[in-house]
């Protein structure tokens, strides 16, 4: 079994707790959340307006995507002190996101207790060749992906949960459904190999051949599976879900828009009743305006999705 | 003649892959019409707040209280166990809806966050007396709840003994609401009951490849005059069965770490 526990790979001045959670554990929260919706938000306010919207956990940021978009600069962990007063506020799990191989970032983030650590593209990224190794935290990591190799290599590293990157903080729905279009299209590739083929596939999408097989016996990640990155409406949601996914990531979509409280509590409950039309017809009448959104064939968009592999 | 798993969010899938096993046929429910013609439901786990919020929206507590009031069984897991009870403590402001029943007093959030969440090897002498099998359970707790009070009429099932360093631990947690100075080091509390009817667990069984609480409830609809499910291997229905859906069971973990990076 790789490393929970083992602390001696950051060095001599390892300072992660080795008391042991077990992989069960970790990967048995994000099941809580499942056909649940977890939103952004920046502030207590924002906190229980998604909380009282029926929001299965918050992510507790400083700026939310599109303001990063629009602002620019470096966009780091949040204050811890703002995470925690966030955390005092709700009942719901917490999740706060570290940089992309920013180790220290998570263990502070560890250490206020928090539920959930989103190792994230969004923020800017602190190693551009490795991400965290998550095995050596007690915390649950969630991770993105734009394909089933990256998924594979994520949940290799320790990540117990995985989110389709999508386009942060876009309001546009493209990049999401082609990221989980491509996970769930290799997923179904996979299951139609030989037994021999399996192999070649693993080294062909840099995946672990144990994982990828495991996925094949499964026809599905073996861990859950939300979506991110540009669901702005109800309809987005549920076609996140009715394309697969186990729930759903909403960024600015909700506090970017004319009436948050309203629009949280439509794609809440479009994603509990995404295959009903008459629910979603229902839910998705007078939510206000949506987000702008951006145009994702203008080249001068960065893509936060292309920042890792 | 099916049992429902209410499926407003958290881990019905699941449920429904536990019930599969023993080859009883599961029914997903999402509105207050499916559950006519059930002999019995599962609340599963998953975030209490957002389902009782999901269950208001389409008038589902009122059809669970009659549920429970025609004396159908209702199993809760975790978030469930929280909707059975008559009171809850910890909750969000403003409070949730509850279906109750349950005399129990639940502490929602009593074990903490996620880093407190764990799995033990539970005692199970009730079940496993009726089950069979090991007298152990493998127990997951998620950030879990607990059972501070329980009236008379309930059966403690089981529970589990605090760790010296836990019960400060949880102590703080309780003195942050409104319970101080509840519990002592090796104070053992309730983490799962029966009360006529009704069958509550603080951890989650459906996250273990052990079915025995699940059999234990399945007896449970033939002990209250309805037609007891027996056991029968039943083909997927189309229309419930999962593939059709595209949404597949994640990995039931066994007794061994399922999970493993070896190569």
């Amino acid at each position: 079994m790789a490393s929970d526990g083992v602390v001696t790979v950051y060095g001599n001045g390892a300072i992660t707790d080795p008391k042991k959670s077990s992989y069960a554990v970790k990967v048995g929260l994000a099941q809580m959340l499942r056909g649940g919706v977890i939103m952004d938000v920046v502030n207590v306010e924002q906190a229980k307006i998604a909380e009282e919207a029926g929001a299965t956990a918050v992510m507790a940021l400083e700026r939310v995507p599109a303001d990063i978009r629009a602002q620019g600069g470096v966009a780091r962990m949040s204050d811890p002190g703002l995470i925690k007063e966030i955390k005092r506020a709700v009942t719901i799990p917490v999740m706060a996101k570290a940089r992309i191989g920013h180790f220290v970032e998570a263990q502070i983030l560890e250490a206020i207790g928090i539920d959930y650590i989103d190792e994230s593209e969004v923020l800017t990224v602190a190693d551009d060749m490795h991400h965290i190794n998550k095995h050596n935290f007690r915390m649950p990591f969630v991770c993105g992906c734009r394909n089933l190799g990256e998924a594979l290599r994520r949940i290799a590293e320790g990540a117990a949960m995985i989110r389709t990157k999508g386009e942060a903080g876009t309001g546009n729905v493209i990049e999401a459904v082609r990221h989980v279009r491509s996970v769930l299209g290799d997923i179904r590739k996979l299951q139609s190999l030989d037994d021999d083929e399996v192999f070649t596939f693993a080294k062909q999408i840099a995946a672990p051949y144990e994982l990828v097989r495991q996925t094949k016996q499964l026809g599905r990640l073996p861990v859950v599976n939300f979506a991110a990155g540009g669901v702005a409406t109800p309809a987005d949601a549920a076609l996140m879900m009715q394309l697969g996914c186990d729930g759903v990531f909403v960024g600015s979509g909700v506090f970017k828009s004319g009436d948050p409280a309203r629009r949280a509590r439509a794609i809440v409950q479009a994603v509990t009743h995404y295959n009903d039309p008459h629910v979603l017809a229902e839910v998705s009448c007078d939510l206000g305006e949506a987000m702008v959104g951006i145009n994702l064939n203008d080249e001068k968009v960065e893509r936060y999705a292309e920042r890792s592999e | 003649m099916s049992v429902g798993v209410l499926a407003l969010q958290g881990s019905f899938h699941e449920h429904l892959a536990a019930l599969g096993k023993l080859g009883v046929k599961g029914v997903l429910v999402k509105k207050p019409e499916q559950l006519e013609g059930l002999v019995g439901l599962i609340i599963p786990g998953g975030e209490s707040t957002t389902m009782a919020r999901l269950a208001e929206y389409h008038n589902l507590i009122q059809a669970l209280q009659n549920f429970y009031k025609k004396g159908k069984p209702i199993w809760g897991t975790c978030a469930g166990l929280i909707f059975l009870a008559n009171k809850a403590i910890g909750q969000k402001s403003g409070g949730q809806e509850l279906i109750g029943g349950l005399d129990c007093t639940v502490h929602r959030n009593f074990f903490g966050c996620q880093l407190n969440s764990f799995e033990t090897e539970l005692p199970i002498p009730k079940i496993a007396a009726e089950e069979g099998g090991p007298e152990t359970f493998r127990a997951v707790f998620i950030r879990a709840p607990a059972i501070l009070e329980a009236g008379p009429s309930v059966e403690v099932l089981a529970e589990y003994t605090l760790l010296s360093n836990e019960s400060t631990k949880f102590c703080s947690t309780i003195e942050n609401t409104e319970n101080e100075g509840q519990c002592q080091t090796g104070q053992k509390v309730i983490v799962a009951v029966k009360q006529g009817n009704l069958l509550a667990t603080a951890f989650h069984p459906e996250l273990t490849s052990d079915t025995r609480w699940h059999s234990y409830f399945l007896k449970m609809l033939g002990e209250n005059g309805h037609q007891s499910l027996v056991p029968v291997k039943v083909k997927q229905d189309p229309e419930n069965s999962l593939s059709s859906s595209q949404i597949r069971d994640l990995p039931i973990f066994q007794q061994t770490e399922v999970l493993s990076f070896e190569l």
